[in-house]
């Protein structure tokens, strides 16, 4: 009896590594501490009430970004500790299926757990507030999402201390990640986990797309829409279309594990190629979604910063559509050495070149935009302007391999690393920085102290370049990617010292930033006119942070950058509103089942990753009572009386009696 | 049959039709269907001609339901509707022929 | 934050029902965006049958396992199950609830027969050793016809969950949203029906 239970141990935690032990006793005791936390200061109702059964955008958002926070950790760790390995030749630091773990996990957390929830954070603080609507579409569903998204990764994180890490890379290929190659349940946690996290982001993306169409503000055509808004519209049409193959995808690979299919092995008839078409139909949409929001905030911040209008603003659109429809059309790029032919390949080049001019079209219209404006280089600016030269050579780098057969000396190298970090980072990365430094204080009614910020910007800018431009050379030199090791003869060791070095300047960057964070906690240097950037569009017309209504009155808008011209026509910040403009406001009420349902597909998931169907099935049944109770609801919403308003709108406002 | 309409239903939105609508989209279904499985089951053409005739008697029974079954181009979303629709069935070829065609490079042996 | 009492104040009654039809009309609008990515779903899955169909792994070949009068058989009854579920959408319309339940009941009923006869043709081929294991192309058939029979169970489900809320609150604003809807997600069932009967059976045996 004993006996069957140490074995069963054995397998379950993962043993025999120092580094993952003191993991699990640091999890084991950091979650001990947050419930000894929450009981003695009373908490769990607070807990509940306000944070886990919500349905406000706004603290869906900032609990996506918490989480994006928490998972740059964990991914950034990662990351220093594959460069550590690297720093020398012959290192011994990690063994090599230590290093494939650590790889895989890096990739999946920073594109699928930590840029997504950021991007997916920012877009539930801004736009509703950005197309002067009170929520989202669909409340209950932006909910459910969130925690779809939590749990998913959840499960993902859990795999390095129970049951094993995968490792067959952030995209599985198979045969590696067939059962055949992988027995063990990690890729059973790859699989569940983002599955589970992706139903969340297909469910986000009809929700704004539908919001973005439906709910804007009086007055708000299409053509006068803030450009973030525009960007997220445009991000999430390839959110619609991308998420379901990924959905196929992963589910097929699943049936190849679990039912014995023969999708991609390699006996019965499987293709593995056939993986690799379908997962990177889905993955080339995947890096345009997370980066054309990035584009957004940049338009946002270098006309607010310019105190100039956004220079063309009708290009600015068609461009972002293009890429949205053009990314379906040039995923073979990243297989063009396994063998399709010359035809096939020539076709994705030009596609692939050709997507690169409307992003071209975008830097320009960001430079006028500059060109004779009164610049201020607050850190949200400054993160934009790195962005420009950080990308555009990643770009570059994109349009050198696009040309396919110079891309069969390029694949799989450190000079095909070092893009698609450069892209990642200089466009995706300081993107959403800049973005969550400019709303930060709309979102927490206080502004964070902008020298710690220029300390952390400049960090994470020379760290970049001295981490990634050595990488190029490495590639050009012959270095492979995913290799944990590498003898003195091949030359490499210099330059990945230097990387190395860059690597931790990044991570003391982000020590910065947290700092930043705690510090300006601390200060509290309180927004007190809502309006910090004296910018130009509609969330800056509203209190900081903003009511759960987000507007007293529905404002009605008449131009692009409405908020600047009310302002230019002598309109003052929080100015009081007359109590005869006010009505009940028609809100959604909070619900507990995105929350356990999301749950119960986190024990459905952790039963298929162990092959447990007595619990797994089980679960679903759970999930799907969950579906039908939220069907028989019919009581889902409430109006906030004028009372309530008033009083929420004199506090906010500053009540001068 | 009387009409009796409910208290609070004001315009009449949404999905629109009548009986005869979707009488003639059920017959043109029906049609549409016994045509292909005919000509398959009977091997009345080349495999090419059988090719071609069902898969375009499957795409018209496709647009038969989208308008008279689904009422594509009514209500107040229609618009939209369209386009989404449009621009899925662009991906979806793009999927499907764009597999096919890199697939067909990348066979295995069966 | 959440309040439970629910205050009219003067004039929110105009509000209410304009409020009420915009919001309904939105649901409607979400629910075909999520049925355009159900059709990139399944067109994935159509891609990876078409590609694997040859993979048969010399085991049984489509010509051997189909069975055509079956596959008549259900495709005809879901084309009608199809048309019943309008006649009900019509019979909602004029403001009849009773039809309107009755033809859904119909509906239902010649939906459970569909996946009757589908049960029995999975299981016939299993019988005959044609298994999701026995080679590529018997898994992607599997997956796609499966995820479609999937896919008309979980109907199944909502619908009688909806017969049961019509029964109980009648014909409202938001009970006729959810008919619009259902009866959307049945006709897009059937048109993928139609791609399936014709790329995965007719071109089997042909």
């Amino acid at each position: 009896m004993l006996d069957t239970i140490k074995q069963f141990a054995s397998e379950f935690f993962v043993t025999g590594d120092p580094l993952i032990l003191g993991a699990q006793v640091s999890i084991g005791l950091a979650s001990v501490a947050i419930v000894f936390v929450l009981t003695f200061f009373k908490k769990w109702g607070w807990l509940w009430r306000e944070w886990l059964t919500t349905v406000d955008h706004k603290r869906i958002g900032i609990m996506y970004i918490i989480c994006s926070i928490l998972m740059l950790f964990r991914g950034g760790v990662d990351a220093l500790l594959m460069r550590l390995q690297l720093a020398m030749p012959g290192v011994e630091f990690l063994q090599a299926d230590h290093y494939n773990a650590i790889f895989t996990t890096h990739g999946v957390i920073m594109i699928l757990f930590m840029a997504m929830p950021l991007m997916f954070g920012l877009f539930n603080i801004v736009v509703p507030l950005q197309i002067g609507a009170r929520d989202v579409a669909y409340p209950f569903l932006n909910s459910l999402s969130f925690w779809m998204f939590f749990f998913g990764a959840m499960l993902f994180n859990v795999s390095f201390v129970i049951g094993g890490s995968p490792d067959a890379g952030w995209l599985a290929y198979p045969p590696l990640s067939e059962l055949s190659h992988s027995p063990g349940v990690g890729q059973n946690f790859y699989i569940w986990g983002i599955q589970i996290s992706g139903i969340g982001s297909l469910a986000t993306g009809i929700n704004f797309i539908v919001t973005i169409l439906k709910m804007r503000a009086p007055g708000m055509k299409l053509m006068k829409m803030p450009m973030f808004s525009w960007s997220v519209l445009s991000s999430c049409i390839m959110i619609i279309f991308a998420f379901p193959i990924l959905t196929v995808t992963l589910f097929l690979l699943f049936l190849d594990r679990f039912a014995g299919a023969h999708f991609f092995t390699l006996d019965g008839g499987g293709n593995p190629m056939m993986y690799i078409n379908l997962i990177w139909m889905w993955g080339h949409p995947e890096v345009y979604i997370v980066v054309v929001p990035a584009f957004g905030i940049f338009s946002e911040v270098v006309a607010t910063f310019s105190r100039k209008k956004l220079f063309g603003y009708k290009s600015m659109v068609f461009a972002m559509i293009g890429i949205s429809v053009l990314s379906f059309f040039t995923w073979v790029h990243h297989f063009f050495t396994m063998g399709s032919g010359a035809d096939v390949n020539a076709f994705f080049a030009i596609t692939t070149m050709l997507i690169a001019i409307p992003t071209g079209v975008k830097v320009f219209n960001w430079l006028f935009t500059m060109f004779r404006g009164r610049i201020r280089f607050s850190t949200p600016m400054m993160w934009s302007i790195a962005f420009i030269p950080c990308f555009v050579i990643g770009g570059m780098t994109g349009v050198l391999l696009s040309v396919a057969p110079a891309d069969f000396q390029f694949h799989n190298s450190y000079f095909l690393i070092a893009h698609f970090h450069q892209v990642l980072i200089g466009g995706v990365v300081f993107g959403y920085f800049a973005g969550l430094y400019y709303w930060w204080p709309k979102m927490f009614g206080f502004t964070l102290n902008e020298h710690l910020g220029k300390w952390a910007f400049w960090f994470w800018n020379i760290g970049f370049y001295v981490c990634f431009m050595p990488q190029y050379f490495l590639g050009l030199d012959g270095m492979t990617r995913r290799t944990y090791t590498y003898d003195f003869d091949m030359g490499w060791g210099p330059l990945n010292l230097v990387s190395t070095i860059g690597g931790f300047l990044m991570g003391l960057a982000f020590i910065f930033q947290v700092w930043q964070i705690a510090y300006s906690i601390k200060k509290h240097k309180k927004d007190t006119t809502g309006d910090v950037w004296d910018g130009r569009t509609l969330e800056w017309s509203i209190p900081s942070p903003a009511p759960f209504y987000n507007f007293a009155v529905s404002p009605t808008v008449e131009e692009t950058d409405d908020w600047w011209e009310r302002k230019q026509k002598g309109e003052k910040p929080l100015a009081p509103i007359p109590d005869s403009a006010l009505t009940p406001i028609h809100m959604p009420k909070n619900s507990a089942i995105p929350f356990i349902k999301s749950a119960l597909w986190f024990v459905a998931g952790f039963g298929f990753v162990w092959g447990w169907l007595w619990m797994a099935i089980p679960a679903m049944i759970g999930v799907g009572i969950c579906m039908l109770v939220r069907s028989f609801s019919y009581d889902t919403d409430y109006y906030v009386p004028v009372d309530e308003v008033k009083r929420t709108e004199l506090l906010a406002r500053g009540a001068k009696a | 049959m009387a009409k009796t309409h409910e208290a609070s239903s004001h315009e009449q939105h949404g999905s629109h039709g009548s009986m005869k609508s979707y009488t003639i989209g059920f017959v043109l279904s029906i049609i549409l269907t016994i045509i292909p499985i005919v000509i398959v089951m009977n091997s009345m053409l080349s495999k090419t001609a059988t090719l071609v005739v069902i898969l375009a008697m499957a795409v018209l029974q496709f647009a038969v339901q989208l308008i008279f079954f689904m009422h594509l181009k009514e209500g107040e979303n229609a618009r939209w509707n369209m386009m989404a629709l449009l621009l899925g069935l662009i991906i979806l070829l793009t999927i499907v022929a764009g597999s096919i065609w890199i697939m067909t490079y990348n066979a295995v042996a069966h | 934050m959440a309040h439970a009492a629910a205050n009219h104040g003067h004039g929110a009654h105009g509000h209410d029902h304009h409020d009420h039809h915009d919001q309904e009309s939105m649901k409607t609008f979400g629910f075909w965006i999520f049925l355009i990515t159900d059709v990139i779903l399944f067109g994935t899955l159509f891609a990876t049958y078409i590609v694997l169909r040859g993979n048969t792994n010399g085991g049984p070949t489509p010509e051997e396992l189909f069975q055509m009068p079956g596959i008549i058989a259900e495709t005809f009854i879901l084309l009608t199950s199809s048309f019943t579920s309008g006649i009900a959408v019509l019979a909602m319309n004029r403001g009849n609830k009773k039809q309107l339940i009755g033809w859904l009941a119909v509906t239902a009923v010649l939906g459970a027969a569909f996946i009757t006869l589908e049960v029995i043709e999975f299981v016939h081929l299993v019988n005959e050793g044609a298994t999701i294991s026995t080679s590529a192309f018997l898994s992607a058939f599997f997956t796609l016809v499966g995820t479609h029979g999937l896919h008309v169970s979980l109907g199944l489900i909502w619908m009688i969950a909806l017969m049961l809320q019509l029964r109980k609150r009648g014909i409202t604003p938001v009970t006729k949203r959810k008919v619009e809807n259902i009866s959307l997600y049945w006709h897009f069932l059937d048109v993928v029906w139609i791609f399936v009967l014709t790329v995965v059976y007719l071109m089997g045996v042909m």
